[in-house]
């Protein structure tokens, strides 16, 4: 007769922290991302040296997406967000297509996730949408790896300094920032955790511009944005 | 809409059509009638035409809808933008026409998301016969959709036009191409007037000429409305976009040439 091998216990509060644990540790090695508000809407900036593979995309006319952690990953919840938000408004209109249900989505997503897979993702992302001219607020969504979601007012940052980043922005931030202002604020906040200075070429950079007709997301391209970090500053 | 958490499991694939095929083939459903069904009457698409000028194409079209001998809109818009490169001028039963011409441009913004990189205008023009062609079906029970697809291609850096059958069959054409019940009529016109390389003004006045002698001899096309103010859609689309033609400057070609007309007329009488 031979026995029955018994499975290990672990206890649920040990297992969560342990996943817990185990995110962090991949995010924590990846680098931050700063997303800020200002005048004409909101700016997205990575510290990124690829200009191939990307942290900030477009989801849809005024929503944009920043993810950090691990790229097949984030890329995966990328693409997802893009065919939720594009069935979405095909189904019933382009108006119809918010950042809130779509943070949602990734909340779910993410929160089943890491709570019924043994790997759990090393993401975490931020979605943003811009306001339209009549009124309504910015939203910025910030969802962790483990589903959970906050709403941040005016700033946010993810990644693995983001903490000291955020308390940088505390002290520095401030409302109606243009565009110059607000990308060197932006790039300023990244230098905090660095022992270098962080130049165009170690940047990624994108705005959802209220400005611009429909599709309001635009990246920033490297002469352009040594342009902007130029100007008095 | 469905579960996001579903959507998860594919790997890339940049086709908005084959999304909704795997996950919401409801909203693709083909429109059918029963065989031997009598036809309904259905708004059409009037005139659309493209050509080709010296900084890329211009698309316009006449704003009128018809439903048999009766109008039924006068303010129809049948150019529609497809990307910031090409546009989609749509002809034929005005219902299923618009519907497409929505999905192309989901598809190609989707690919260009997805992918992070736009269609050639190749695979665009291709994507488009696939479409037509998935409507073929209802084509042959008098659906008929036949679109006019023109863009900028930057890789060749010129402005090209496509022309389709109803079962998808692709045609380029180099100089300009109008479909409709107005189409040979306005080609008739383009014909005489087209010519290589024109400047942007002269490409507006032969795009209008043909416009209105569209509307002169098919009952379907619609002139200009001064009494409403209503006038004919143009857009250009060149290497730095896809533009619309200020209804004003519309208006004072089209006031320019009605004049020329009157004169003409008369001085013949």
């Amino acid at each position: 007769m031979t026995a029955m091998p018994l499975p290990y216990y672990v206890s649920p509060e040990q297992m969560m922290k342990d996943k817990a644990e185990y995110a962090r540790k991949g995010i924590s090695r990846g680098r931050s991302i700063v997303t800020l508000e200002y005048r004409d809407g909101i700016l997205l900036v990575a510290e990124n040296p690829s200009t191939l593979l990307h942290k900030i995309s477009e989801i849809y006319d005024r929503i944009a997406f920043a993810g950090v952690g691990k790229y097949n990953e984030f890329e995966n919840l990328r693409i997802a967000g893009v065919r939720h938000a594009d069935v979405k408004g095909y189904s019933y209109s382009r108006g119809d297509v918010t950042a809130k249900a779509l943070a949602n989505a990734y909340s779910q997503a993410l929160g089943n996730i890491f709570t019924q897979d043994i790997k759990p993702f090393e993401v975490e992302v931020l979605v943003a949408e811009v306001a339209d001219v009549n009124g309504s607020n910015n939203e910025i969504y910030h969802i962790l790896y483990d589903g959970t979601i906050e709403d941040e007012k005016n700033y946010a940052a993810i990644g693995g300094q983001a903490d000291e980043i955020r308390r940088f922005l505390k002290d520095n931030y401030h409302e109606g920032l243009t565009i110059e202002a607000a990308v060197q604020l932006g790039v300023r906040a990244l230098n905090v955790t660095q022992n270098k200075t962080l130049t165009e070429k170690d940047l990624e950079v994108a705005v959802l511009d209220r400005t611009k007709e429909r599709r309001k997301f635009r990246r920033i391209p490297p002469e352009a944005l040594a342009q902007l970090l130029g100007s008095g500053g | 809409m469905d579960d996001p958490l579903r959507l998860f499991g594919e790997s890339g694939n940049p086709s908005f059509i084959d999304l909704l095929r795997c996950h919401s083939p409801h909203m693709l459903q083909r429109l059918e009638a029963e065989p031997g069904a009598e036809p309904l009457r259905m708004p059409h698409g009037t005139t659309v035409l493209a050509l080709r000028y010296r900084d890329g194409v211009v698309m316009a079209g006449d704003r009128q809808a018809t439903e048999g001998f009766q109008v039924a809109s006068r303010r129809i818009e049948k150019i529609s933008k497809s990307d910031d490169l090409s546009g989609v001028g749509i002809a034929g039963v005005a219902g299923p026409a618009m519907e497409m011409a929505r999905l192309f441009q989901t598809e190609l913004e989707h690919y260009e998301k997805v992918e992070g990189d736009n269609l050639s205008l190749e695979g665009k023009a291709n994507k488009l016969s696939q479409m037509i062609r998935m409507n073929l079906p209802a084509a042959m029970q008098g659906l008929v959709v036949v679109p006019i697809f023109a863009g900028f291609d930057e890789r060749m850096g010129v402005g090209r036009i496509f022309k389709y059958d109803v079962t998808g069959g692709k045609y380029e054409d180099t100089d300009y191409w109008a479909q409709g019940s107005g189409g040979k009529d306005a080609r008739d016109s383009l014909k005489k007037r087209w010519r290589r390389d024109l400047g942007r003004d002269d490409a507006l006045r032969v795009t209008i000429e043909a416009l209105l002698d569209a509307a002169d001899e098919d009952v379907g096309t619609g002139g200009p409305d001064l009494v409403r103010g209503i006038f004919p859609t143009i857009k250009t689309i060149t290497r730095s976009g896809f533009g619309d033609v200020p209804e004003d400057e519309i208006r004072r070609v089209v006031e320019t040439l009605l004049n020329e007309r009157a004169k003409a007329e008369k001085a013949n009488g």
